[in-house]
C-alpha cells in the first residue's frame, strides 16, 4: 500500500493496556498555565524510566474551563491505578502547586478515582479548607500568592499506551520535517498525547541487550549506521534516517485516528516507508494494523 | 397531568401542611388527597377544606394561591418537584434531602431549615433563618442549594455545615452566624455581625459583590463560585448583573 510515494508496510503497532488520567490546569494567563503543564509533563517520556508517560493534550480557552481562566489539559498514563495516584500527587504538588496563580481540576469522569487534592491538602498545615461546589470537591490550600485550588480526587480509566509509527526517510532533514508534520496533525486529535520531546523519539529500543543488566537496548534493526553490521536490518538502502512517534491515548479509537492522520501527514516526498514497531504480537494487548487503520477512513 | 392544589379558602391562622410533600402523595387519588389531614391552628381539618385538588402526582406538584399562611410545605421531601406560584409560609422544605422547590413569590421564615440535600429556589424575597438550625440544634443546613433571587433577612445559614446559599439581593444581620462550613454568597450588602461565631475563621465564605472584582488572591475559587451560581441562576431564568 502507498500514500503518495511512501510505502506503508503491512504490519502493526503493538500497544499496551495502561491507565490514564486528565488534569486541567488553569492560571491567570495562558503562559502560566502552560508553564505548569510543561513542568508537570517533563521527564515523562517512557514508563520504563520515568514511571509514567505524560503530555499536553490541548490548550483550553477560558470559556472551556471550570473557573473561566485560560487552561491546559494534561494526560498522564501509568501501568496501574496506584501509580497514577502517586505520579499525579508528585507532579501536581511539585510542578502545578508551585506555579503562580494556578488551579488544578480533574478532567476525567470515572468510577475509579485517586486522591490528589485529598493528599496535597496537608501542605496547608491545618489552614486548608474543603469546598464543595456542585459535583466538585475542592481543597483551598493557602500559598504565598493566595490560594492553590485543587480537586480532591481525579478519575482514572483504562487507556492505551505505546501506539507508534516509524518514519523512514532519505535523510535527517526530510524525515524530521515529515515527523514534524505528522505530530502537528496528531496533536489535533483529542484524547492522545505524544510523550517524547516534541512528540518524536530517535532512540527506539528493542527488548533485551547483550548486557545482562539491561532490559532494553538500541533498536539495531532500524539504525541506519548498522545496516551492514546488525544481524537483521530493516532500513532499506534508500533510507538514512528513522524517527518514531509514540502515541498514548485514553481509548483505542483516538490512538488509531492519531496514527491515521500522522501517516497521511508524514507521507511526503523523500519518505520511503512508514512502518510500526511490535514485538511479534505476544506482549501487547492491542494490535494496530497500519493498512486497516488507513482503510477504515 | 401533574397534581395541582389550589387554595380556595384563606385560613384564619396558619395551616401546618407537611402532608403536601412529594414523598407522601404517590398513588393517592383525588378523593384520598382531599381527605388528608392538616392542622388549621390546633384543629384537624381535611386538605379539601382549603385546597381544590386536581390530577394525580407524577413527580410534580403545583400549588396555587396565597400560601403565606401555609407552613411546612415539602418538609422532609427526598425527590420530585414542587412549584409554588405565589407566596409561601414558613418552614418550606424544612429538613428536605432531595428534589426541588421553586417559589415564584416570596417565602417566609425558616425555609429549608436543616436541609440535607436538594434545591430550593425563591424568586422573590425570603424571611429569617434561611437554611438555619432550629433553636437548640447545633447544626443547620448540611447539604443542597438555596437560591434566593431577592433579599434574605436575619441569620441566613445559621450553623451551616455544608451546601450553598446564594442571595441575589441583600441579607440582613448575622449572616452565617455560627457557621462551620459551606458557602454563602451574597451579591448585595450584608447587615452587621456577619459570620459571628464562625468556627473556621480564615474560611469566611460570605462573599459580597465587591469581592468578585477585587480578590485576585482568591481568583480561582471566586471565579468557580461565580460559575457555579451563574449556572444555577441560568437554569432559573434569573438575570444577574454580577459586575455592574
Amino acid at each position: 500500500m502507498k500514500i503518495n510515494s511512501t510505502e506503508i508496510i503491512d504490519t502493526f503497532a503493538e500497544a499496551f493496556k495502561m491507565y490514564g488520567s486528565r488534569a486541567i490546569i488553569t492560571a491567570e494567563t495562558k503562559q502560566w498555565a502552560m508553564a505548569a503543564a510543561q513542568s508537570m509533563t517533563g521527564f515523562a517520556t517512557s514508563v520504563i524510566g520515568c514511571k509514567c508517560e505524560a503530555g499536553i493534550e490541548q490548550e483550553l480557552p477560558a470559556d472551556k474551563t471550570l473557573d473561566k481562566r485560560p487552561g491546559v489539559s494534561v494526560l498522564l498514563f501509568a501501568m496501574d491505578i496506584e501509580g497514577i495516584g502517586k505520579r499525579l500527587m508528585e507532579r501536581i504538588g511539585q510542578c502545578v502547586m508551585t506555579c503562580p496563580t494556578t488551579a488544578c481540576y480533574n478532567g476525567l469522569t470515572s468510577d475509579n478515582t485517586v486522591a490528589v487534592g485529598g493528599q496535597l491538602r496537608y501542605f496547608g498545615d491545618g489552614y486548608q479548607i474543603s469546598k464543595v461546589l456542585g459535583n466538585h470537591h475542592l481543597w483551598r490550600i493557602p500559598v504565598m500568592d493566595g490560594e492553590f485550588l485543587v480537586e480532591e480526587s481525579f478519575g482514572v480509566q483504562d487507556a492505551v499506551g505505546g501506539g507508534n509509527l516509524l518514519i523512514l526517510g532519505k535523510d535527517q532533514k526530510t524525515t524530521l520535517r515529515a515527523a514534524n508534520a505528522a505530530t502537528k496533525a496528531m496533536r489535533e486529535i483529542p484524547g492522545i498525547i505524544l510523550p517524547f520531546p516534541n512528540g518524536v523519539v530517535r532512540s527506539g529500543s528493542k527488548i533485551g541487550s547483550k548486557y545482562k543488566s539491561l532490559i532494553a537496548s538500541t533498536n539495531d534493526a532500524y539504525c541506519p549506521t548498522l545496516r551492514g553490521a546488525a544481524a537483521t536490518s530493516l532500513v532499506p538502502s534508500t533510507s538514512n534516517c528513522v524517527l518514531e512517534i509514540v502515541i498514548d491515548g485514553l481509548n483505542i479509537d483516538a490512538v488509531e485516528e492519531a496514527m491515521r492522520v500522522g501517516m497521511q501527514a508524514a507521507a511526503k516526498p523523500g519518505i520511503k516507508q512508514i512502518t510500526a514497531g511490535n514485538y511479534g504480537g505476544n506482549l501487547g494487548q492491542f494490535h494496530l494494523h497500519l493498512h486497516k487503520i488507513i482503510n477504515s477512513n | 397531568m401533574s397534581l395541582t392544589l389550589s387554595l380556595h379558602t384563606l385560613p384564619d391562622v396558619p395551616i401546618e401542611a407537611d402532608v403536601i410533600c412529594t414523598d407522601k402523595l404517590n398513588n393517592v387519588n383525588e378523593a384520598a388527597l382531599s381527605a388528608l389531614t392538616i392542622f388549621h391552628g390546633k384543629e384537624q381539618v381535611m386538605l379539601g377544606d382549603f385546597f381544590k385538588v386536581q390530577g394525580k402526582y407524577d413527580g410534580e406538584i403545583r400549588i396555587e394561591g396565597d400560601l403565606s399562611r401555609i407552613k411546612h410545605l415539602g418538609a422532609g421531601m427526598s425527590g420530585g418537584r414542587i412549584i409554588i406560584s405565589g407566596n409561601v409560609g414558613a418552614h418550606l422544605g424544612a429538613g428536605m434531602s432531595g428534589g426541588e422547590i421553586i417559589v415564584e413569590g416570596n417565602a417566609g421564615d425558616w425555609i429549608a431549615s436543616e436541609m440535607i440535600g436538594g434545591r430550593v429556589i425563591v424568586k422573590g424575597n425570603a424571611g429569617h433563618m434561611v437554611g438555619g438550625a432550629y433553636r437548640g440544634s447545633p447544626v443547620g443546613m448540611q447539604g443542597g442549594e438555596i437560591i434566593i433571587h431577592g433579599n434574605a433577612r436575619n441569620e441566613t445559614g445559621n450553623a451551616m455545615r455544608h451546601g450553598l446559599i446564594v442571595v441575589g439581593g441583600n441579607s440582613e444581620d448575622f449572616t452565617g452566624v455560627s457557621m462551620l462550613a459551606g458557602t454563602i454568597i451574597v451579591l448585595g450588602e450584608m447587615g452587621i455581625r456577619s459570620g459571628a461565631g464562625m468556627k473556621r475563621a480564615p474560611s469566611f465564605p460570605c462573599i459580597r459583590q465587591k469581592c468578585f472584582r477585587h480578590s485576585p488572591m482568591l481568583a480561582p475559587i471566586i471565579l468557580l463560585m461565580c460559575e457555579s451560581i451563574s449556572h444555577i441562576l441560568k437554569s432559573t431564568d434569573y438575570k444577574l448583573m454580577m459586575h455592574s
